[in-house]
């Protein structure tokens, strides 16, 4: 097998791209522009009916999760992540679950912000609209 | 698959190669879009944070409404699906320069990075429209004038996140295309055949895909949830 140098550096060559790759190409677009349709019915959908918080909110994670199907398919396909060494891909994705955490504290500060504020500043604008709403859209009003 | 098993049995550790088997600068271009995953990371979720500790928040499909030529048709939603379409599409274009790049075929390349180029260009200038179409609406930087879903009177936290978060994505876009349209000179000049590889097709286009990715994010939280 022959290696390739860049530079002074050697490097192994990953299977030869035939048309199978190319293919493979015209399959994730197709893949991608499909989950986009469906995002944007799901978008339709959600602004035309009105949901109880709790089907709004599934819609919402359904989304949610087809956006990260998408990024996979960007990143493993388009950008080859799938194709390299498994441990240069684990020194990439290993620090991206700090956003686990990131995500889950920050979220929960904001909402904690929000029920503190009310709490213990009453003349706050904050608290002046909550007036207008029902209650308990205190405790789900963040993503609407 | 002969060659995936030679990979296989490769000792990658015992010194004299590349032990991810990747160039240098891939990998150092991989290493900065991990960092910039971080960047637009906390910009997102500062955005969310903001969002979540706010009663109510602007709904996007009033903001977003409209249509270039299209006057006052309420369209929710189409024109940003279309932006979404031109990036999608002009990532496409990009593997397919990386894939010609792999044949050595130089043409190929650049009549797929001239795809590319101009789809980079359409997507700007949407944001462009978009951008001056709600700053006469009165919509900037601490100025904002949608209301919140709820009917109240909402703070300039909406666009300033919308603002300062497209345009450092339209930012990163932007430089995507100059570096694109310098790379595409290289490759019409020849500097790639003389050195024998197209890798930086491949670098510059895994910086292409990212911001790509950036924006599968974007028009999630801008505009659909």
């Amino acid at each position: 097998m022959e290696h390739q140098t860049f530079g002074g550096e050697v490097t192994i060559p990953h299977a030869a791209p035939g048309d199978d790759s190319k293919k493979r190409i015209w399959k994730t677009t197709l893949i991608l522009s499909l989950i986009t349709l469906f995002e944007l019915g799901i978008g339709y959908l959600l602004m035309f009916t009105e949901f109880s918080s709790i089907v709004d909110m599934f819609l919402k994670g359904i989304v949610i999760i087809l956006s990260l199907a998408k990024a996979f398919y960007i990143v493993s396909i388009f950008m080859h992540l799938g194709d390299e060494i498994r441990n240069m891909t684990m020194t990439i994705i290993v620090p991206l679950l700090l956003f686990v955490w990131f995500i889950i504290a920050f979220l929960a500060d904001g909402v904690s912000w929000k029920n503190l504020k009310n709490e213990y500043s009453p003349n706050d604008p904050v608290q002046y609209e909550q007036k207008a709403e029902p209650v308990q859209e205190t405790k789900e009003g963040g993503l609407k | 698959m002969a060659q995936a098993a030679a990979a296989a049995n490769t000792k990658w550790w015992s010194g004299g190669k590349s032990p991810f088997n990747v160039e240098y600068g891939k990998l150092m271009m991989w290493y900065f879009l991990m960092s910039d995953t971080f960047t637009f990371g906390a910009l997102l979720i500062s955005y969310g944070t903001v969002r979540m500790s706010s009663i109510s928040w602007p709904d996007p499909n009033v903001v977003f409404k409209s249509f270039p030529l299209a006057g006052h048709a309420n369209l929710p939603l189409v024109f940003v699906s279309l932006m979404t379409f031109i990036l999608i599409v002009s990532s496409v274009t990009m593997v397919l320069a990386v894939h010609e790049g792999h044949h050595g075929n130089k043409k190929g390349v650049i009549k797929w990075m001239i795809w590319t180029i101009i789809g980079g260009f359409a997507f700007l200038s949407c944001q462009a429209w978009e951008w001056t179409h709600l700053y006469h609406e009165g919509a900037w930087w601490g100025r904002n004038p949608f209301p919140n879903a709820d009917g109240t009177i909402s703070k300039s936290n909406f666009s300033d996140s919308f603002f300062t978060i497209t345009g450092f994505h339209g930012f990163h876009v932007f430089s995507g295309v100059l570096i694109n349209i310098i790379v595409t000179i290289m490759a019409w000049k020849g500097v790639f055949e003389r050195k024998g590889h197209y890798l930086m097709i491949e670098k510059i286009g895994l910086y292409w895909h990212f911001v790509d990715l950036v924006w599968v994010f974007v028009f999630l939280f801008f505009y659909l949830v």
